[in-house]
């Protein structure tokens, strides 16, 4: 039974880390079209924001909650630093901004390999995230549960401000219908550098989370671009509960894969499970209906 | 025009296998064979992306069948039929694994780089294209297997050599590697693949096929009205893509005389991108010329400042996707349209290529 429930477990974990990661990925791409694959490294940026705060914070029981809101305009920072000077004069060639952000996401990882000792820098993790917590008669680390909240946060965060405010109204028409939008007095200029901002910010306290769990170091954003731009593909561009449903199930099969096989061999067939996938829903589960020919 | 772009391949040819032999160090003749198996590789991505619109980001997967096919059946030949030493040091009775025992053949290796790709890039582009994956999701699934990959050979060490790769080959189908004059005829049968395959595109190009895979890439739904399956035309120009980048890791082995996952994963891969965007995506030349420039960048500027590099490399992608993103093969076309006082062409750009 263990055998069964223990991967479950850890996979809701890295699930949620995905999610955390895939969130700001889908947004952007959802409704700019725009793959930034220097998503990695704002989250790897968020993660180096946690260090340095528990540089001057030096308790980490305090400095965990202030490093959260502080990777989060950091790495929200870097994107609208990126949207104004890059993104924002390639609107419409999708492949290209993928291409450009390559660029970015190469020279942030040797800056950063430059700028931090090349092992990594040590996040020191809290005490009240040490011990363990009894949830159904299982011991589950208070870390893993930890993230998870954190990811429930950031959704619910997410989806009350895609819902109830104006800005956010703004953002999904701006998503609907680009140039409808604009006609009706819309400025889809602020709107798409408002969510860039945001969804580099969304990666930066990923990037926070991952720190915790794992290493800090200049190679770490790499590590989760791919897989969550899988959850992206495989929920549906902009789909939020798409996104949640395939962050978890691909933490859930990635967790289980490794516990069967090893850890590189779970890649590949979470690889081939995405790629079958695709084959009876293209699209990713969930899709915006258009009348589109493409 | 088409006159002009095959006697600008016997250039190429003359300068690659006939001057670059005479000229050249042994050192920079290496590096250059070097190049040219990115080339040939670039040349494929250049038919895929440039031509087809489809961004391979993952090519070093189909390097790397190319090249790891190779580099087994090489050291099988220097361990004299015996069980290879890195086996052994981790258990001295290792039998040989069962994929490795075909590749004692010399025929059957050969047959591997061809259909390995063939076969693989076959299944992965039937069930992407079939559904109508493309565009980002295309580019970013094709990395990801690249990933999958890489990280598969690093975490096989018994079985693959794992980081540490492939290494120390002696012979190369019964000839020396060492001998100075098998080193100049390793590198002159890259050179010579790689003229190959720049006039199999040549060709590809004049083409009806070549007509189609742009139109494809241009309006793809207008093809499908036409009559044609554009999942099919897709489907052709990326095998062939897989198959040079097949051909380019064969060559490469024998030529660098290591193979590791650090050569296939994603930071490879891209690699290779660089310079097909420098070179120019759509052209004939740009994405081979691209692939040498880059190769020889990495080279001078690698060794002498390491930390550099990866500046320079991201800074080419941005400046050249941004201000150049026809690379620099248009820029002759370029300085001539602005000299000339005739009317601007009304042709979109995309479409400009086809005519010429």
């Amino acid at each position: 039974m263990d055998a069964l429930i223990t991967p479950l477990l850890n996979g809701s974990a890295q699930g949620a880390l995905l999610l955390l990661a895939a969130l700001g990925l889908s947004l952007t791409f959802g409704q700019m079209g725009v793959i930034n694959m220097a998503h990695g490294e704002f989250l790897m940026i968020g993660a180096f924001s946690a260090y340095l705060v528990q540089q001057v914070i030096t308790a980490s029981n305090l400095s965990i909650p202030v490093a959260l809101p502080v990777a989060f305009v950091v790495a929200g920072l870097f994107g609208l630093l990126l949207e104004i000077t890059i993104i924002q004069w390639m609107y419409r060639r999708p492949l290209d901004t993928l291409l450009v952000t390559v660029g970015v996401s190469l020279i942030l990882q040797q800056a950063a390999l430059q700028i931090f000792p090349s092992q990594g820098v040590p996040v020191e993790k809290p005490d009240w995230l040490d011990g363990q917590v009894d949830v159904l008669g299982y011991e589950w680390p208070l870390r893993q549960v930890f993230t998870i909240v954190l990811a429930a946060a950031c959704v619910a965060a997410l989806a009350a401000w895609l819902k109830y405010t104006s800005f956010g109204r703004r953002i999904r028409a701006t998503v609907q219908n680009r140039d409808l939008a604009e006609t009706s007095g819309i400025s889809t200029r602020t709107i798409d550098r408002l969510t860039f901002f945001a969804g580099s910010g969304l990666a930066g306290v990923a990037g926070v989370a991952a720190s915790l769990i794992g290493g800090t170091n200049s190679q770490m954003g790499a590590q989760y671009i791919i897989p969550a731009f899988l959850v992206v593909a495989a929920g549906g561009i902009g789909q939020l509960k798409g996104t949640i449903i395939a962050a978890w199930a691909v933490g859930v099969a990635l967790a289980y894969f490794a516990y069967w096989t090893t850890g590189s061999f779970a890649q590949v067939l979470a690889f081939i499970l995405v790629i079958v996938f695709l084959q009876v829903r293209p699209q990713g589960l969930f899709t915006v209906r258009t009348r589109s020919l493409v | 025009m088409t006159k002009l772009k095959l006697s600008g391949i016997v250039v190429l040819a003359v300068l690659l296998l006939g001057v670059a032999p005479l000229v050249l160090t042994d050192h920079w003749l290496t590096n250059l064979g070097k190049y040219c198996c990115w080339a040939i590789a670039a040349v494929g991505i250049g038919l895929a992306w440039g031509r087809g619109g489809m961004l391979v980001m993952g090519q070093g997967v189909f390097f790397a069948l190319g090249a790891y096919s190779m580099a087994m059946h090489l050291t099988l030949e220097s361990a004299g039929g015996r069980v290879p030493g890195f086996m052994v040091l981790y258990d001295p009775l290792a039998p040989l694994p069962a994929f490795w025992e075909p590749f004692r053949s010399t025929w059957f290796t050969l047959l591997a780089i061809v259909l390995l790709p063939v076969i693989v890039a076959g299944l992965l582009g039937y069930a992407l294209f079939k559904r109508g994956v493309k565009g980002a999701y295309f580019a970013i699934l094709t990395q990801a297997l690249a990933v999958a990959l890489a990280t598969l050979i690093s975490s096989t060490i018994r079985e693959t050599g794992g980081d540490t790769g492939l290494s120390d080959f002696k012979y190369f189908f019964g000839f020396v590697l060492n001998d100075p004059a098998n080193k100049i005829m390793v590198y002159l049968i890259a050179a010579g693949l790689l003229v190959v395959c720049l006039l199999a595109v040549w060709q590809l190009y004049r083409s009806r096929f070549g007509e189609l895979l742009v139109a494809t890439r241009d309006a793809e739904e207008r093809v499908r009205f036409l009559g044609y399956d554009p999942g099919t035309i897709k489907l052709v120009a990326f095998v062939i893509s897989a198959l040079m980048a097949s051909i380019g890791g064969a060559m490469f082995v024998p030529i660098v005389g290591i193979i590791t996952p650090a050569e296939i994963g994603a930071a490879a891969s891209i690699f290779l991108i660089a310079g097909v965007a420098l070179g120019g995506r759509a052209s004939l030349f740009g994405p081979a010329l691209g692939a040498i420039a880059v190769g020889w960048g990495q080279s001078s500027l690698g060794s002498t400042w390491p930390d550099g590099w990866p500046y320079v490399l991201g800074l080419l992608f941005i400046v050249v996707i941004l201000f150049l993103p026809k690379g620099l093969s248009s820029l002759p076309a370029r300085f001539t349209a602005a000299r000339s006082d005739a009317p601007p062409a009304t042709v979109p750009a995309e479409l400009e290529e086809v005519r010429s």
